[in-house]
């Protein structure tokens, strides 16, 4: 645990370039340097992205850089554009066909390569990719911020408030966290130890929280354990009287709004020994999560389980993770009289290490509608002001967090966005054989050991410091002085299909 | 509890190489060669190693640009940076605007294993879309619970009724039933099987259709003028489509049938009766192009007696031969909106067909009013149909469909089969439906899209103006 507190001593919220862990790095561009290269250095000299090098002693420059290649955009605003530059035209540069395969319209590359540069730099380095619209033709991608002019209120950065306080019962513990938003549950054996401690640490850095998920309680997670919500799902794996009492937070997952009104299940190769010993299973199996709690068929049966572990941790918050049925609205407040904190909605877009696409796609409405049906509902009933309303569900990016603040929430969950930052390509392939290829969600003793925890914690601490920079600076922009000034304001934004 | 159902599958690779999504390119001249970083460490689904197995030895077709899992490691680990990934053309061309690639892609993954199509990463199309992609199914949770019908803990009925049915009983003085019951199918499946418009047809490609049918017990809508001697043993899995000028021309095949198909004219009364005289036991499911005017037709054609409807829209699922006109789904929310409020609605059975491409499609458009479906055009796909309407330009099939091997075929079309109806029970079980029967019409189980956009961003919006920038 020493070389923990090191690497714990060493990231910080101050952004520190952790480049991609590929020998090959992905850009929206291709350049090609032909043979007819005379080797004159003049690429390397006008090019401040850094897509050219030529080290001193060399007679060469080294291979293109593209990934940092800023394309057409230089050839119409800058004067060094390279391809028109060189001498002995032997540059070329196109679209790059792996970045034309990439993404979908939720996620589209832009996006995907914006994260990358995101969690590589701590900030938007490359401002010709798009990292706050997708290309999905609804919901948060038909709404825009509506910045005015001026703000009515010229406020500096330090003058603005990104807290969030998720106890707002008024009784019982205080619990304020950093940013607007933490991470969502991944369970142990879903994704790699490397993964989840990285998200652990992120989390801590910045004074948020990550999520156990359903699968157990793994000792790399006790240095954290102020930052850890731990999961109880309809499986129980791994749920124990311990793992209760150890975090201030207990989230009950009734449903997860990838496959809302299904279970989850774990396949049975993912099920290594490690996590079938946390999960008291036997290895190999496939391991499915029934659907619904069968101990829960009504909200005093809810209530019993909010008893239930209140009573094992006084001292801890509780949320219940749910779904976006019909009747979200009724599910939202009958958990908030049963006695939760929070009430996390999951929208049916959101990310998941596994689920039929028939649930991905048609089960549940999607977050964009569930969050203002709820606000306005709780605020009829006047118990607004009790509840943590959180969204997760198909949020990208910090547009996506503020229009979902915007709409009525008090706060965010992300997932995808992590494993993006851990360089995800979305492939889609986490569910099989060993698991991602990438090492991101697998447990495989090979693939898993492709990145150590603190390439993992530098990544999403730098995404963390890149989106509350931007936080900060649209809450500037909007002249307002905290979040939570900015709940239920859907004013602040347009839709551009109704709006004027 | 009676036996539960279950449809058998069993894999069934495809004959010709699948065309994939995205093909990886490498540049041979620039290529290190000896490093073989591709081959032994990047590929951890050994797909390269293969590729050197097939150069060297050509065993058989080369699943290549199917299986690749598009991990980008080869690319992006490349010591010379020659590989790279590109969209396959031949991909883009699949299919129309209704049926996209995708769908031949998960239509073709699930005749081939009868698995459901299972992903991680979160969903990733459009937000909505036309026809059936602007409607959600609901889902329960705590305070109405959900049926644990997919891992088999809970029983979930898939049956449907075809037939007319009494809105009362009636008793003779000595207790005896007045009345005779009219005669009613119950098909273990909310689907019957379609003949498509198109398609490289043969004797064993239909007997491919008439197995699968008998093997899922439902049945087989089958012009009996293409009914050849090798499809007799499958004869109680057909269902014969005719009019009323081929009625007496198609006495044997109406004679043993249980379901039968009659296009709808202006005779359709006189008709029907001859269909009953004939077989008296058959439903008789009068048939008719769908349009604007369809609730007056059911409407009529409910009054007049007719036990079963077939609305039919084109295969885009509108009404109008080019693609114009109303969605199939629209249509039977009129219908059957129309026949409730004519208090008729449980005498009629209705089927739709045209433009069911999903196994999504068959729950929603059964959430729009309809009993059950007719499935055609997917079934085709399953014998790895293209669409690339080759053979209704007299052109030669490039997957030879007309070749395929009526036992294989048949288990294709089983395997998809298997697998959209483990997706229905997925759907049902989500929405805590115990049996198909009851998400009839259940609107209150679904949400629209145009609904929700009023209630939230309209009610929001509408008529704000967007300042500043």
């Amino acid at each position: 645990m020493s070389t923990q507190a090191a690497i714990t001593a060493k990231i910080t919220r101050r952004p520190k370039a952790t480049v991609t862990r590929f020998r090959n790095a992905i850009g929206k561009y291709k350049v090609v340097r032909t043979d007819r290269c005379t080797g004159c250095g003049l690429c390397a000299k006008l090019c401040p992205h850094g897509v050219h090098v030529r080290y001193e002693g060399y007679s060469r420059t080294t291979r293109p850089k593209d990934h940092l290649c800023r394309g057409t955009w230089c050839k119409e605003n800058c004067d060094y554009y390279c391809i028109d530059k060189c001498p002995a035209g032997a540059l070329s540069m196109g679209l790059n066909p792996v970045y034309e395969s990439m993404g979908d319209p939720r996620w589209t590359p832009d996006m995907i390569l914006s994260t990358w540069d995101q969690a590589e730099n701590g900030r938007i380095t490359n401002e010709t990719l798009e990292p706050h619209l997708g290309a999905s033709g609804g919901g948060f991608d038909k709404l825009r911020l509506n910045f005015p002019k001026e703000p009515a209120l010229k406020l500096k950065p330090s003058e603005v408030d990104t807290h969030l306080s998720l106890n707002r019962r008024g009784s019982g513990p205080k619990v304020v966290i950093d940013v607007p938003w933490y991470g969502g549950g991944m369970s142990y054996g879903s994704v790699s130890p490397a993964t989840m401690v990285g998200k652990a640490h992120a989390c801590m850095v910045w004074n948020s929280f990550t999520c156990t998920g359903e699968g157990g309680y793994p000792p790399h997670l006790y240095p954290y354990d102020d930052h850890v919500i731990t999961q109880v799902a309809t499986g129980l794996f791994g749920v124990r009287e311990e793992t209760i009492q150890r975090v201030r937070i207990v989230e009950f997952k009734y449903a997860q709004g990838a496959k809302p009104g299904l279970g989850g299940h774990l396949l049975g190769d993912k099920n290594t020994p490690a996590v079938a010993r946390m999960r008291e299973a036997v290895a190999g199996t496939s391991l499915f999560s029934p659907f619904p709690f069968h101990s829960v068929y009504s909200i005093e049966d809810h209530k019993k389980h909010v008893d239930w572990v209140l009573a094992m941790n006084p001292k801890a918050l509780v949320s219940a993770k749910v779904s976006t049925p019909n009747d979200v609205d009724m599910v939202a407040v009958g958990s908030y009289y049963a006695g939760v904190h929070i009430v996390h909605l999951d929208g049916s877009y959101g990310g998941t290490g596994a689920a039929p696409d028939i649930a991905k796609k048609n089960i549940a409405m999607p977050i964009e509608y569930a969050i203002p049906k709820v606000h306005q509902f709780l605020v009829n009933e006047g118990i607004r002001d009790k509840v943590t309303l959180i969204a997760s569900g198909g949020l990208r990016n910090v547009h996506d967090l503020v229009k979902a603040i915007c709409l009525g929430a008090n706060g965010a969950v992300i997932g995808t966005a992590e494993m993006v930052a851990l360089e995800c390509i979305r492939c889609g392939a986490c569910e099989s054989g060993r698991g991602c290829a990438r090492g991101i969600a697998t447990t495989d003793p090979e693939l898993s050991l492709q990145f150590d925890y603190e390439w993992a914690a530098r990544r999403i601490t730098n995404l963390y410091s890149s989106w509350h920079a931007q936080l900060v600076d649209i809450l500037v922009r909007f002249g307002i002085r905290s979040v939570s000034e900015l709940v239920g304001r859907t004013d602040l934004l347009h839709h551009v299909d109704y709006s004027e | 509890m009676p036996k539960k159902y279950h449809i058998e599958a069993k894999a069934a690779a495809p004959r010709h190489t699948p065309i994939g999504r995205h093909g990886i390119v490498d540049f041979n001249e620039d290529c290190a060669g000896a490093c073989h970083h591709c081959v032994k460490k990047e590929c951890i689904y050994d797909i390269y190693r293969k590729e050197g197995i097939f150069t060297r030895e050509m065993p058989g077709e080369l699943h290549y640009l199917y299986s690749c899992m598009n991990c980008l490691r080869c690319v992006q680990n490349c010591t010379r940076a020659v590989v790279t990934r590109t969209v396959n053309p031949e991909f883009r061309w699949l299919g129309d605007a209704y049926w996209k690639p995708e769908m031949l892609l998960t239509t073709w993954y699930q005749a081939e294993t009868g698995k459901i199509p299972v992903s991680g990463a979160g969903y990733r199309g459009p937000f909505a879309g036309p026809g059936f992609d602007n409607m959600w199914t609901d889902m329960s949770e705590i305070v109405r619970p959900t049926r644990d019908g997919i891992h088999g803990r809970e029983y979930i009925s898939t049956s449907v009724d075809v037939g007319a049915k009494l809105t009362e009983l009636s008793f003779d003085e000595r207790g005896q039933l007045a009345v005779a019951p009219p005669p009613v199918l119950e098909l273990p499946v909310p689907f019957v099987l379609g003949i498509p418009h198109f398609g490289d047809w043969s004797p064993g490609a239909y007997e491919a259709f008439a197995r699968a049918a008998q093997a899922i017990r439902t049945l087989c809508v089958i012009d009996p003028g293409l009914v050849t001697p090798n499809l007799e043993p499958y004869r109680a899995a057909l269902a014969p489509a005719v009019s009323g000028a081929t009625i007496s021309r198609h006495r044997d095949a109406i004679a043993g049938a249980r379901l039968v198909q009659l296009e709808y004219d202006d005779a359709f009364a006189a008709n029907v009766a001859a269909i009953k005289l004939i077989a008296p036991g058959a439903v008789v499911t009068v048939r008719a192009p769908i349009d604007a005017d369809s609730h007056l037709l059911a409407e009529r054609l409910v009054a007049a007696g007719v036990e079963s409807i077939t609305f039919a829209a084109n295969h885009h699922g509108r009404s109008g031969a080019f693609g114009g006109g109303e969605f199939i789904k629209e249509s039977f929310r009129r219908i059957h909106a129309h026949l409730m409020a004519k208090g008729v609605r449980d005498t009629v059975t209705l089927i739709a067909s045209g433009g069911i491409a999903l196994a999504e499609h068959m729950a929603k458009a059964i959430i729009c009013g309809a009993d059950l479906v007719v499935v055609d055009i997917p079934f085709l796909i399953a014998l790895e149909c293209r669409m690339c309407m080759n053979c209704t330009l007299g052109r030669p099939c490039p997957v030879d469909v007309a070749g395929t091997p009526p036992e294989h075929g048949a288990r294709r079309i089983t395997n998809l089969a298997s697998a959209w109806h483990s997706q229905l029970l997925e759907v049902l079980g989500a929405m805590g439906l115990r049996e198909v029967r009851r998400l009839r019409g259940e609107y209150g189980r679904a949400m629209f899209q145009e609904d929700l956009e009023r209630e939230t961003f309209q009610a929001l919006f509408a008529g704000k103006r967007a300042k500043g920038q």
